[in-house]
């Protein structure tokens, strides 16, 4: 069997793993990373989006073998010193998530857009988002939190932004 | 210390204790409290089901049916058995001697058919992805490998598809007893007089597709046994009744099971269920005396998920030429798939009091049979029956307003209950507590613009423009906050509607509040904090709320039917009133006053007319310490409360929906969303502003983009989310949203359900702006969802060619829609 070594949320591991087995898979149910749930299986819902070396990836459709040698993030990695990420709070007060499900994906995929476009419009948002689907909330308030976290980003440049432009050296640390 | 509490009571003692009905600048009630749910949330230190690892756990897959009808001749599954990391592998025929049949709790006449339903599959199967075989395997690839090496020999039998053809004589049998399940019937006043020489009738059919409810969290169980009791993990809306419905068909004693809901993600009525799987998982975890765990993937969730709606609606509406209704008729054929499930057949009557809507008439006539199809059974979705009623009046009444030449806003206005007539009997029976029409939809004419888009419509068609402007208008009711038992128990519901609660004082001086309600992304820990802080003056940070075990949360209904701050909600205030009652004793005995000269205010009870207090911090601790307590008083400040309403809810409100047609690409976009919502009085305004954009976008994707399709062999094909779709960000607008407040009289709380609202009012407000946009083109209805395809197709088969050059002249009425016109 394989043996890889991946980072995940600062963490690494060694691991053998079957060459069929899916990167959520080895975070949920060998590494006890439950946060990123599955939700879809098909890489429509995006509910397990993680970074991969700073880069988005829904890791449905990733295999652990292809993150050997790779930094993950996740939605457990992105708090710094007991404080969330600006995405997280903006999340929170922006009342983003009803159920909660979609939310790790959601936020690890608007982080990842806020680096490609750190003052997205509505528009901008709602494009770079729609690979993430989300049942509850109608995504008019989760528009609204990924543009209050960008405003606020770009007050506290990446201060506390370790998935978003400092991916890989947030990981590692 | 459960007792029923009434409405009065409890209102009077708020308004004795002046916490509620006095507003104050600290009060929670209307206070925008992000969620407490949130920190877990956001930060995914989440327990979903399938996030339970026990020791020894075993992981369930299910062989499913490739067919939608055949009769099973052979199963086996030794060469499974074989398999490494196999423990387990059984056939229905296996487990058909335990496996006893899934519930219907709501047999809706006395001669309804409910054939019997093995959670996995015996004989034959009835709907493709029914369950025939599972595997027991140490891990979840293991137990999908081993699903191929089981055989099963199917004989194929006639799918059943199509309702109408399923009623018709010699039509191949789902069940041995026929195809048709049950007709139901209401009448109120006389219909024939009302049709009888009605100078305009507006008859028209309406196909409510099969929609697959689609939660974001997939269905996951968790099953264990210590050898005496069990416990059932799962993602449901229903622990309470799951386990009551689980100890009558499982033979476990109910007080040897306990069901617990982790975090849920979503339900929309999809996990308002006692599902297969949740029956099968606890007799694996019997049979082999280990945890096992099953989770489906979203390919077995949308085969085997109850599906919504699905109906077949014809509604005639007759009417006066001044646009007065005088009557509605309905007739329904509603799909309930190949079994009854929990509350199948009860659905479409959740809408039979529902489509005579927010008018006035004098006469209205509703019949439903229920059939039987080879697909998966139909149950509860978002709205549950509602939709149906309120798309098709809504529908029949924006057509009304077109045979007239009338404006849609001017014929509701002519027939809609005014604001002086409430609490108002409709001619469906139900008693209308509050509302304010007027209000509303004033609200919303003004926030939409509505005569500049109308004015604009005017000047696009003017134009010739190919992208055609259309208004849609929804003015909806809907009769929500699922109690009163008294009345569901006239329905032939199995069950009674109340909530209970508990609040516990601790020593400490903070708060537990037990409620039998069972969010799964409603707030509820939120705004029972914040209806608790409020009624026993205590920090909102003070408060927990404890819910979703059976060991826990002891009494419960449960959340679905917009029922949980309008039943248990009010079942918090409750409690929390009769703890104070308990406070104010233990105050009156230690300051040595009579309790009726003690004052309760902002959490601290003062002798009238004294600076002597005690705040109730300071008595929880006291009780706990028990060295001072009046005689008899048992050293707690607890209390519990059940609450049972006299009505339903009755949400209203008025939604304006603007579309752009293409009318040669047949795309259309949302331009804007205008919906004011009448929720009462209001414990969260970001709560209820969430709960109606979700369930905006719902009745949109209805609309729009969803339907369960299957091909002539009876396959489901939409089986993955790239297939069925839901709505993304790209495909929806920004909505705009505000409220008027009318509070409800049927609790203390003057509070109304808001989770159904938005689904039910936004699928018509959608619909009713499409077909407005396309009508010049001679365009009578668009089946649903909405595609560019069918929109196109319409526009390509429409009953008027109107050519570039004479757009302008939109045609009359009566050129357009003959069968429609007047008779």
């Amino acid at each position: 069997m394989p043996r890889i070594t991946v980072s995940v949320d600062g963490v690494t591991y060694e691991e053998e793993v079957e060459p069929r087995l899916l990167l959520v898979h080895l975070l949920r149910d060998r590494l006890g990373k439950t946060g990123t749930p599955v939700g879809c299986d098909t890489g429509n819902c995006g509910a397990c989006t993680v970074t991969l070396d700073g880069r988005s990836a829904k890791s449905c459709s990733v295999l652990a073998v292809q993150a050997d040698g790779s930094e993950v993030v996740t939605v457990e990695g992105l708090a710094r010193d007991g404080r969330w990420h600006p995405m997280q709070e903006a999340f929170h007060a922006e009342h983003a998530l009803q159920c909660g499900y979609c939310t790790p994906g959601m936020i690890m995929a608007a982080i990842d857009l806020l680096r490609d476009d750190p003052d997205p419009s509505e528009e901008a948002v709602r494009r770079g988002l729609e690979g993430n689907l989300c049942r509850c909330t109608g995504y008019t308030n989760i528009v609204r939190a990924v543009r209050r976290a960008a405003a606020e980003m770009s007050r506290v440049p990446h201060e506390r932004a370790p998935g978003a432009a400092e991916g890989r050296e947030a990981a590692a640390s | 210390m459960t007792e029923q509490l009434d409405a009065g009571l409890v209102a009077g003692r708020i308004a004795e204790s002046g916490q509620v009905s006095e507003p104050s600048a600290e009060r929670e009630m209307g206070r925008a409290r992000r969620r407490k749910e949130d920190a877990r949330l956001v930060t995914g230190r989440t327990m979903w089901t399938d996030n339970i690892q026990l020791p020894g756990m075993l992981y369930v897959a299910f062989l499913r049916s490739p067919m939608a009808h055949a009769r099973i001749t052979g199963v086996d599954v030794s060469a499974a058995r074989s398999l490494p990391g196999v423990v387990a592998a059984y056939s229905g025929r296996d487990l058909a001697e335990e496996q006893g049949s899934l519930p219907c709790a709501w047999p809706v006449t006395e001669d309804i058919v409910i054939p019997d339903h093995p959670p996995m599959a015996v004989d034959e199967v009835r709907y493709p992805g029914e369950a025939v075989a599972c595997v027991v395997a140490t891990d979840r690839y293991r137990a999908a490998d081993a699903l191929e090496a089981i055989a099963v020999d199917y004989e194929p039998l006639d799918p059943v598809l199509d309702m109408t053809e399923a009623l018709a004589e010699g039509a191949p049998k789902v069940h041995e007893a026929g195809n048709r399940a049950f007709t139901w019937k209401f009448a109120g006043g006389d219909i024939d007089a009302a049709f009888r020489d009605a100078p305009v009738v507006i008859d028209r059919a309406y196909v409510q597709q099969r929609l697959i409810p689609t939660a974001m969290e997939p269905r996951a169980v968790v099953a264990t046994t210590d050898g005496d009791g069990f416990t059932l993990y799962s993602a449901t809306q229903i622990p309470h009744v799951l386990r009551v419905m689980l100890a009558m068909t499982t033979g476990i004693p109910e007080h040897k099971l306990r069901v617990v809901a982790p975090d849920v993600g979503g339900g929309f009525g999809s996990k308002l269920q006692v599902t297969a799987e949740e029956v099968l998982a606890l007799l694996l975890a019997r049979r082999l005396g280990r945890p096992v765990k099953w989770t489906e993937s979203r390919s077995e969730g949308n085969l085997t998920v109850h599906h919504g709606r699905d109906q077949l609606q014809r509604i005639a509406v007759a009417a006066d030429r001044d646009g007065r209704i005088r009557g509605v008729r309905v007739e329904l054929l509603a799909d309930m798939g190949a079994y009854l499930m929990l509350v199948t057949p009860g659905v479409p009557l959740l809408g039979a009091f529902m489509y005579n809507g927010i008018y006035k008439m004098d006469a209205y006539d509703f019949t439903c049979t229920g059939v039987f199809t080879t697909k998966m059974p139909t149950d509860a979705y978002r709205g549950a029956g509602r939709p149906e009623a309120t798309f098709a009046i809504e529908r029949a009444v924006d057509e009304l307003a077109h045979e007239l030449g009338m404006d849609p806003v001017e014929v509701r206005r002519r027939n809609w209950i005014t604001r002086e007539e409430f609490p108002y009997t409709t001619i469906a029976g139900l008693t209308y507590d509050s509302g304010d029409y007027e209000a509303a939809t004033e609200k919303a004419l003004a926030m939409f613009g509505y005569d500049g888009l109308r004015a604009e419509q005017a000047d696009r068609r003017e134009r010739h423009d190919p992208v055609q402007l259309g208004i849609g208008v929804s003015t909806y009711t809907e009769m929500c906050g699922l109690a009163p038992s008294r009345v569901l128990g006239s329905l032939s519901y199995g069950a009674g509607g109340w909530e209970h609660a508990a609040v516990r004082l601790l020593p400490t001086g903070k708060v537990e509040v037990v409620t039998g309600t069972s969010p799964h992304g409603q707030g509820h820990e939120t705004a029972w904090s914040q209806i608790a802080a409020d009624a026993l003056g205590v920090p909102f940070e003070d408060v927990s709320v404890l819910h979703g075990d059976t060991s826990v949360a002891h009494r419960g209904m449960d959340t679905y039917g917009s029922r949980s701050l309008v039943v248990g909600g009010v079942a918090v205030l409750a409690a929390c009133e009769k703890v104070k009652e308990r406070a104010r004793e233990l105050a009156a005995h230690l300051m040595e006053a009579s309790a009726d000269d003690v004052e309760f205010d902002g959490g601290r009870f003062r002798v009238r007319g004294t600076d002597e207090g005690r705040t109730i911090q300071e008595l929880a601790l006291a009780a706990f310490a028990a060295h001072d307590l009046p005689g008899g008083f048992e050293p707690r400040l607890d209390a519990e409360a059940t609450f049972d309403p006299d009505n339903f809810s009755f949400p209203h409100g008025t939604h304006l929906c603007a579309v752009e047609v293409d009318t040669e690409t047949g795309r259309c976009a949302i331009r804007s969303y205008v919906a004011v919502d009448d929720v009462g009085s209001v414990v969260n305004p970001l709560i209820v502003e969430g709960q109606v954009h979700g369930g905006i976008a719902q009745g949109v994707g209805q609309a729009l983009f969803e339907e369960a399709v299957h091909d002539a062999d009876g396959n489901l094909v939409t089986t993955t989310m790239a297939d069925y779709l839901i709505p993304s960000a790209a495909d929806l607008p920004e909505f705009t949203t505000d409220r008027t407040e009318t509070p409800a009289t049927s609790n203390p709380l003057g509070v109304k359900g808001v989770g159904e609202a938005g689904t039910i009012a936004s699928t018509p407000a959608v619909v009713n702006a499409i077909a407005d946009a396309l009508r010049p083109y001679g365009v009578r209805d668009v089946r649903m969802p909405c595609t560019p395809e069918r929109i196109w197709r319409a526009l390509a088969e429409a009953e008027v060619t109107v050519p570039a050059q004479s757009r302008a002249a939109v045609p009359s009425t009566s050129e357009i829609a003959p069968e429609g016109g007047a008779r």
